[in-house]
């Protein structure tokens, strides 16, 4: 639970959010026409005569549209309705050719549904999820390409949406974030949207609305089109202090829709009051009701990978991982699918069993992967390192070859020259030595060189044994099996 | 063959298969016809070198023996139907200029068969009408004129182009669409038999749409066989209509038996208008004695929401069409209409005011109105409803009849100017045909006999859903009991 | 129902993005108010447990494959437009 609250003259306010993420479906076709979806083609170059809403033309359904929306629906544990309407949105646009959105509004494809967010003090919160339904996106319109006119392309006329409509249900930036965080993650793990915010497969209209604890909802306004996790905790922050300011200065709040600059950080009001909006939703007549029964249902479940939560929890329970490596983890589906393969991989080369490696190979992932990609400025869909090397390392570290130190300074050579772990350990000569008799010589010369370190050692400073393995190490520049060396070092020193 | 502009698309195409005739004469009389044809205003495009290079293609089929029943034949498209490289308005300012890059299904379909294109044909804006004096290029002419008369009269609509066309030896067929009544009313106003088949019958793609849950395209001919040959070849299941149905289309032609021994033929008691003209009620009574004395069993029936239907459709058949009509706003397609320094807003409204028509402009505000919030349920959800009541009407009904006979519109023709300043006189034109367009199903509109004026007067078939067979059965019969013969006399040429 | 007044004909105009001048509105209003009228015939009918009718056709949709089919038409979807340029359709510029 977060506690998170606007200090007013008068009070605390309590802000109150619902999010509506318009989330592009990952399918080849649009929802209603055979042209593409692909990112960045020219100018009205993936534009049927359908999009362009040429007179007589007809929708016709994508399927696979239908099929993702219901992915969706279950991977929240939604209600998934069996029966479903297309209504028009009417309005006047330039990027809208048809004058009216395809949409759904009375009887959505996914009722109600709930996700879980993880927030920063380790607490967990539910989020109710209202409705998802289908539509098709709009063209794009550019205002500054010349003097007087404003230039419009229909590329991405008519694309495939997912609306995912929260609850109102979320108290703070932080809350709200998380929330995003999390759909992002689910739809990217299920593949039904790739949650690319920069080119706006996924974007939020974020609901704010303020009042004092315990007093009645207040008047929301709705920040339009936020394209990025961060603005949306900004728009929040913002706009929730701009209400209180009003609120606080004698003022109401009017119902409206803004939208949010980052680079001035205020949401500013984008159409006037008395331009009201009025749909005209009803049912388009060019389209039946999308029907289908329960096995359509149980395939479509059948077909859903492992989700965020389950993982983490597989992981936490039965691979013994901490539960906060195992958060991080599954956050994103690449460094799931990372780890998962790489702990296959290690499994194969060193023949044991998951749970006896997950927690040095997530270790090494999170700690020496992670670290190494962040510092790099790299992701792990462009890591140096495949999963099969660096379990290929791990192993070297598990049978002893290497020792955790070496593994080190051998990963840095592999992250820069993508060259395997055993070629750089043969090329280096890094392999451990776990012979007895030349660990026990190095032993012997050190104690004979260091005889006030060890009258110090039998006159009761224990700690000091540090001091004898360091030079041990220092003496074989680190190839020493460190096992050996402690289980040698002692009765030695002890005499 | 002096007459080949006179022949049925029957004896047409035998003659064309015996080699007696070509589809390069048979344009080439029908082009001459289209050029005398203009005191009518019937053809708002003429397409006359394509026509000869299709009639070339269609010679070329025939004599390699790969033909099909409309495979040379002259026709007119009304311009509600996309064609490729030629002008498409729907008869509407707001669409001046636009040159589909496409073809409609509907005609694709007649052109694969191998049919001839003579040009496109008048209509109401957008198919609001009934009268065709609503279209931008100016009202059609009925070729018939009362006896002793140099009246013009309407000649019905919304395919008023089509049906003059036909009845005036201009083409051996037309397209016609039907969204309350527009190929039957107008049809009966001009002694041509049109068909409109089952909604889903016939594809809608690249059909300007009006109101789409009930567009629905179909014929105008001459005769009943000539009505089953053409439809056969424009119907069939479309994938690019969602509301095209995956049905085998029977040979309609196959259907005229004759036999209608047995058959049982609803007679709508609610039909019966307290305000009718005697010889509309006469005409009906004389239906159902020929259709008797041809072995059919009349069986009085009821459709009590009847009269309710006029009024559900003015708030479907608006409601759909104000988002349809949306799409027309000058930036694709069509008109633009803007000043110096307007906003994208600016522009929309005048192209908008200055590109639809009055009758347009009314039903799009009618339309806006009864989905507007507040309204919704009180007009649009209440007219669902009724809907839903006329059709179970007619389930009900069916259950017991074969077909219904009625009279196709409450009146003969009219005079210009007549109806066209009281849009509700105008709207009760299609009394007797929105009914079954609200439901969906097939009718027709025979020609059955003339008005004391000498006018002529058409019967209305009424079927079940995807039961077209059976309305052109009887219609038939209808047809040849009635042996109506009589023509238009030719002022126009 | 509500009698259609100046103002609501002025209204729904702007709905329908449709310029009526202003000497039109009485008469336009006139003219509705008729029309809707009559249309309250359909109150007489009771509608109760009846549900509405949005198509004659009942059945379900059909559903497409994902599968490009369409597209790359630039010049077939340009070919009717008032204005374009550089591939795109112009328009009066749009203040936002
Ligand atoms: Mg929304
Ligand atoms: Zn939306």
């Amino acid at each position: 639970m977060s506690n998170y609250s606007i200090q007013g003259a008068t009070g605390d306010f309590e802000v109150v959010i619902g999010l509506e993420i318009h989330a592009q479906i990952s399918s080849k076709a649009k929802l209603f026409s055979g042209a593409s979806t692909e990112f960045g083609a020219e100018p009205n170059t993936q534009v049927s005569l359908v999009d362009a809403a040429m007179p007589g033309m007809l929708p016709t359904i994508n399927g696979e549209c239908i099929r993702q929306g219901v992915r969706t629906g279950l991977a929240i544990g939604a209600q998934i309705n069996n029966f479903s309407v297309f209504d028009r949105k009417n309005y006047f646009y330039a990027d809208l050719p048809q004058g009216y959105q395809i949409s759904q509004f009375k009887h959505p494809i996914v009722g109600e549904g709930m996700v879980v967010v993880d927030l920063e003090d380790g607490s967990k919160k539910e989020i109710g999820v209202e409705r998802i339904h289908l539509e098709q996106d709009a063209g794009k319109s550019m205002h500054d390409q010349h003097p007087e006119l404003t230039y419009v392309d229909l590329n991405r006329t008519g694309v495939a949406l997912m609306e995912i409509v929260s609850k109102p249900d979320m108290r703070s930036p932080e809350e709200a974030g998380a929330y995003v965080t999390k759909i992002r993650s689910i739809v990217r793990y299920i593949g039904a949207c790739d949650g690319n915010m920069e080119q706006g497969s996924m974007r939020a209209d974020v609901n704010v609305s303020v009042r004092k604890h315990g007093d009645p909802l207040g008047t929301r306004c709705e920040i339009k089109n936020v394209n990025s996790i961060r603005f949306v905790r900004q728009a929040i922050e913002v706009e929730a202090n701009r209400q209180v300011d009003v609120i606080e200065a004698g003022g109401t709040i009017d119902q409206e829709t803004r939208s949010f600059d980052p680079v001035k950080g205020e949401t500013k009001s984008l159409r006037s009051k008395e331009e009201a909006h009025d749909y005209r939703y009803f049912p388009d007549p060019d389209l039946l009701p999308i029907e289908f029964d329960d096995a359509y249902v149980d395939a479509a479940r059948a077909s859903l990978p492992e989700l965020p939560d389950a993982k983490r929890a597989r992981l936490v329970g039965e691979l013994g991982i901490s539960d906060y490596n195992a958060a991080v983890l599954v956050a994103e589906k690449e460094n799931a699918d990372y780890f998962e393969a790489i702990l296959a991989a290690t499994m194969d080369a060193t023949g044991k069993d998951a749970s006896s490696v997950a927690t040095r190979v997530a270790n090494w992932v999170i700690g020496d992967l992670f670290g190494a990609i962040n510092k790099a400025g790299k992701t792990i869909a462009t890591s140096p390192v495949s999963p099969a090397q660096g379990a290929a390392l791990i192993a070297l570290i598990e049978d002893g070859t290497i020792s955790g130190r070496i593994a080190k300074d051998v990963f840095e050579i592999m992250f820069e020259t993508g060259k395997d772990a055993g070629v750089i350990v043969e090329e280096k000569g890094l392999k451990q030595v776990s012979d007895t008799g030349a660990i026990e010589a190095i032993i012997d010369e050190i104690i004979a060189a260091n005889p006030n370190q060890l009258a110090q050692y039998r006159a009761g400073k224990d700690k000091l044994i540090g001091f004898f393995v360091g030079q041990v190490m220092k003496a074989t520049q680190g190839k020493a099996n460190p096992g050996v060396v402690n289980q040698l070092l002692k009765p030695k020193l002890d005499g | 063959m002096t007459e080949l502009t006179k022949m049925t698309i029957a004896e047409a195409r035998d003659a064309m298969a015996l080699g007696d005739l070509t589809s390069v004469e048979l344009t080439e009389a029908h082009i001459k016809a289209v050029e005398g044809f203009g005191a009518t205003n019937a053809y708002i495009m003429k397409t006359p070198e394509k026509a000869l290079d299709m009639a070339k293609a269609a010679d070329a089929k025939i004599q390699s023996g790969n033909t099909s029943a409309m495979t040379g034949i002259p026709i007119g498209v009304k311009d509600l139907f996309c064609t490729e490289g030629v002008r498409t308005t729907a008869c509407s300012h707001i669409l001046d200029g636009f040159v589909p890059r496409y073809e409609s299904s509907v005609t694709t379909n007649l052109w694969n068969d191998g049919a001839v294109m003579l040009g496109k044909l008048n209509m109401d804006e957008f198919a609001m009408g009934s009268s065709n004096e609503t279209s931008f290029y100016g009202p059609v002419k009925n070729p018939w004129r009362a006896t002793n008369s140099n009246r013009d009269f309407v000649p019905g609509g919304s395919s008023g182009g089509s049906v003059t066309s036909v009845a005036g030896y201009a083409a051996m067929g037309a397209t016609a669409s039907d969204t309350g009544g527009s190929i039957r009313q107008p049809a009966s106003f001009t002694g041509t038999v049109g068909i409109k088949p089952t909604y889903g019958r016939c594809s809608r793609f690249g059909m300007v749409a009006f109101a789409s849950s009930l567009d629905q395209a179909g014929s105008i001919t001459r005769t009943v066989r000539d009505g089953a040959i053409m439809l056969e070849s424009m119907c069939g299941f479309d994938v690019k209509d969602s509301t095209s149905m995956d049905m085998v289309v029977p040979n309609f032609e196959a259907a005229l038996t004759g036999d209608i021994r047995g058959l049982k033929v609803g007679i709508p008691q609610e039909y019966h208008l307290a305000d009718m003209p005697g010889e509309i009620e006469a005409l009906w009574h004389q239906g159902i004695e020929w259709l008797k004395a041809a072995g059919a069993e009349i069986v009085d029936v009821n459709l009590p929401h009847t009269k309710y239907a006029l009024p559900a459709y003015y708030i479907i058949a608006p409601a759909e069409a104000s988002s349809n009509l949306a799409r027309y706003d000058g930036v694709r397609y069509g008109l633009r209409d803007v000043g110096d320094g307007s906003s994208l807003d600016e522009m929309y409204y005048s192209t908008r005011g200055e590109g639809f028509g009055e009758e347009v402009k009314r039903r799009l505000m009618i339309g806006t109105y009864v989905l507007s919030a507040g309204y919704y349920d009180a007009y649009y959800i209440k007219a669902q409803k009724v809907r839903q009541l006329i059709a179970d009407d007619f389930k009900r009904v069916f259950e017991k009849v074969d077909v219904l006979l009625t009279p196709t519109a409450p009146s003969a023709a009219f005079a210009f100017g007549d109806k066209s300043n009281d849009p509700l006189a105008m709207y009760l034109n299609d009394v007797f045909t929105v009914p079954a367009s609200l439901a969906g199903l097939p009718g027709s509109s025979v020609p059955a006999g003339l008005s004391a004026d000498g006018l002529p007067l058409g019967l209305q078939v009424l079927g079940k859903a995807w039961d077209e067979e059976t309305v052109l059965k009887v219609s038939h019969v209808i047809e040849a009991a009635a042996g109506f013969n009589a023509t238009p006399t030719d002022w126009w040429s | 129902m509500s009698e259609i007044d100046k103002d609501t004909v002025a209204k729904i105009a702007r709905l329908a993005r449709i310029k009526v001048a202003d000497d039109k509105l009485a008469p336009l209003a006139g003219e509705l108010n008729n029309i809707l009228g009559w249309i309250e015939q359909l109150n007489e009918v009771n509608t109760d447990d009846i549900g509405p009718m949005a198509s004659p056709v009942n059945a379900k949709l059909r559903w497409r494959d994902d599968v490009v089919t369409d597209g790359d038409k630039q010049e077939d979807v340009l070919a009717n437009a008032p204005r374009s340029e550089f591939g795109f359709f112009g328009v009066p510029k749009v203040i936002e």
